[in-house]
């Protein structure tokens, strides 16, 4: 018998709520706010209440998917970034930068988000970037 | 009082009686919800207090359930306050938990405490330590007993208002174990639409809390939007006083007049 709880923080946004992640037997099965934490003082969105569900879910993508023939396929992460890479270019190419566009995520690290829009607006060309939270 | 609890947590483990004892902890600056299984570990035993006491209290009866429903035979130790053992008292009631699979560890909380939890009973019974101070008045409720019915009609749909539907009262609340919730019967209450159903979500939850709720307080801790729950669940539990003389986890072995069918039983409170 292993029950542990293992202080952690949220993924979900910027906010950087603390929670414990309660594992028993390995198997996640419940989150309990931090009460200790200065950032959220024992209280969650329901986002965060969540947190062990989605991260033991069936639903979860675990790899890169393209869409071929009106379905989608897991593929290799290789494969999903040259697809990616080359219909970048293609677009670019053919309709200009500001044809694409691009979506920051809360659940990546301030210098991941800072990459993400110095691609957007050196090596693409545009500043349409905006964030998965408008979605 | 935190000696005489290590100790009394290391007797049980040493003498095999427990498989684990259910406590907070204080570890890398926080205090958690722990299973302590070995002498050792207890030296970061904690009350629930960080900064003030019981201001870091945890659902200790809910990880009960969660380790009972896996290991139904083993027997655990836990650390209870007065409002804890309510908890089990009514988990053993409503067969959540099996008595003979628990050993309480019970301490009285001090008179401050009892005071700003205006506690029906703070202290459990054979507190091992901590001397037990008397009920405290329900000042909460009363203040909101004393308005006229338009004007509490209008603080609580103020109250309510404020909701941001995050579940937090339900998945802190050390009773409610329900498979099925009805605050997510979608003819009840809407998925993932804001503002939440005003006041059906609230009421619900308040009526099913009614012959459990053991006023821990711990709800009301964790609502994001500081709504006064705990007042709201002392009020219902006031009515079933006054309709049934019950409260829920006072006495052991009491049964809830919500789960006795027929007429009413006779009135046995004050
Ligand atoms: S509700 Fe009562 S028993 Fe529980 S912490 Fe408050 S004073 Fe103590
Ligand atoms: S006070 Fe709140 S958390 Fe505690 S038993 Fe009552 S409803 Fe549940
Ligand atoms: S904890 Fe507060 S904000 Fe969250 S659902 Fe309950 S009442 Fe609403």
């Amino acid at each position: 018998m292993d029950y542990q709880n293992i202080l952690t923080t949220c993924t979900y946004c910027g906010c950087g709520c603390n929670f414990f992640l309660e594992v028993l037997d390995g198997e996640l099965t419940g989150t309990i706010p931090c009460k200790t934490s200065p950032v959220n003082e024992g209280k969650l969105c329901i986002k965060g209440w969540n947190v062990h569900e989605f991260v033991q879910s069936d639903k979860r993508l675990k790899r890169p998917m393209i869409r071929k023939n009106g379905n989608l396929e897991e593929v290799s992460w290789d494969e999903a970034l040259d697809y990616t890479a080359a219909r970048l270019k293609t677009v670019k190419a053919e309709k200009g930068s500001d044809a694409v566009g691009f979506f920051a995520s809360a659940k990546v690290t301030c210098e991941e988000n800072y990459l993400m829009q110095k691609f957007a607006r050196a090596a693409v060309g545009t500043n349409s970037v905006d964030h998965c939270a408008r979605l | 009082m935190i000696e005489i609890v290590r100790q009394k947590a290391g007797e049980l483990l040493n003498q095999g009686k427990i498989k684990g004892f259910i406590a907070p902890s204080r570890e890398n600056g926080h205090v958690a919800p722990r299973l302590f299984t070995r002498v050792e570990e207890l030296s970061t035993l904690n009350l629930g207090d960080s900064s003030s006491e019981g201001d870091a209290r945890y659902p200790l009866d809910k990880i009960l359930i969660t380790l009972h429903r896996k290991y139904p035979d083993d027997c655990f130790g836990i650390l209870v306050r007065g409002c804890d053992q309510r908890g089990l008292y009514t988990l053993y009631r409503l067969n959540q938990l099996n008595p003979d699979r628990v050993i309480e560890v019970g301490i009285a909380c001090s008179p401050g405490l009892a005071k700003a939890c205006e506690c029906l009973k703070p202290f459990p019974d054979d507190a091992v330590a901590g001397d037990p101070v008397a009920p405290e008045g329900q000042k909460a409720v009363e203040m909101v007993e004393d308005m006229d019915m338009a004007g509490r009609f209008e603080f609580w749909m103020d109250q309510f208002s404020k909701c941001v539907k995050c579940y937090g009262c339900r998945d802190i609340c050390p009773m409610c174990f329900c498979n099925e919730c009805s605050l997510e019967c979608k003819d009840l209450v809407s998925k993932g639409d804001l503002p939440v159903d005003i006041p059906v979500f609230h009421l619900v939850r308040a009526m099913h809390m009614a012959d459990r709720c053991i006023d821990c307080g711990l709800c009301e801790e964790a609502c994001p939007s500081d709504i006064p729950l705990r007042t709201l669940y002392k009020k219902t539990g006031r009515i079933m006083d006054e309709e049934f003389g019950f409260t829920s986890g006072i006495n052991k072995h009491e049964k809830s007049p919500l789960s006795i069918m027929g007429p009413a039983p006779d009135k046995k409170g004050p």
